[in-house]
């Protein structure tokens, strides 16, 4: 698997996990953090990426 | 002795018999939490009764180091002359057993030309740095702050 946004995906699905079950005790509230966490990554991400977008390598 | 000084002299004695109740924080206790934590993803968890905690910490830990592995990164060596090497191979470090487990069998050599390798090691540094997040939760579990 070489996509960047799949493995930025999965990335972002892991981690949210893991930090939504450690800050979290009730699942709800463990669903809202970790969906919460998740969108702000992949959101994150994708408008970093617009910005950089002039910025040659 | 009017009601007022009654009242708080009773609240003063309700709280000093609560605080010679309160739990000792036991510092063995906390410290193998941490240490188990660390030896095993969710070990610490598991050993201070939180199984649904320490389960998805065992599965979604070492998941993560094993996709590190499968894209190619690299487990970085202990080189002190690359201060930046030195502080990924600490955070490898943090994955416990199954880093030794990769060292082992020479897993982790990495491939710099491949695609993928950046985003390998990053899933394994991450992986050890949320180990040891884990690890100070289940320190802290431990010690009943949490």
């Amino acid at each position: 698997m070489s996509s960047h946004f799949l493995l930025l995906v999965l990335f972002a699905a892991l981690v949210s996990v893991v930090f939504a079950v450690l800050q979290k005790d009730e699942p709800k509230e463990q669903l809202r953090f970790g969906g919460l966490i998740f969108a702000g990554f992949v959101a994150t991400a994708v408008v970093l990426g617009w910005v950089f977008l002039p910025f040659p390598l | 002795m009017g009601r007022k000084s009654r009242d708080s002299r009773r609240a003063r004695v309700a709280e000093r018999q609560g605080a010679s109740q309160a739990p000792v924080p036991d510092g063995t206790r906390a410290a193998t939490a941490a240490f188990l934590g660390w030896l095993i993803p969710g070990g610490g968890h598991f050993w201070l009764g939180r199984s649904q905690k320490g389960l998805v910490f065992a599965i979604t830990i070492p998941l993560m180091f094993v996709i590190g592995l499968a894209l190619e990164g690299t487990l970085a060596p202990f080189d002190p002359s690359r201060p930046l090497v030195f502080l990924a191979a600490f955070a490898d470090l943090g994955n416990g057993v199954p880093y030794m487990l990769a060292s082992l069998a020479g897993l982790g050599e990495g491939r710099v030309v491949a695609p993928t390798w950046e985003h390998g090691n990053t899933f394994l540094i991450v992986s050890g740095l949320l180990n040891m997040l884990v690890c100070l939760d289940a320190f802290d579990v431990a010690v009943g702050r949490k």
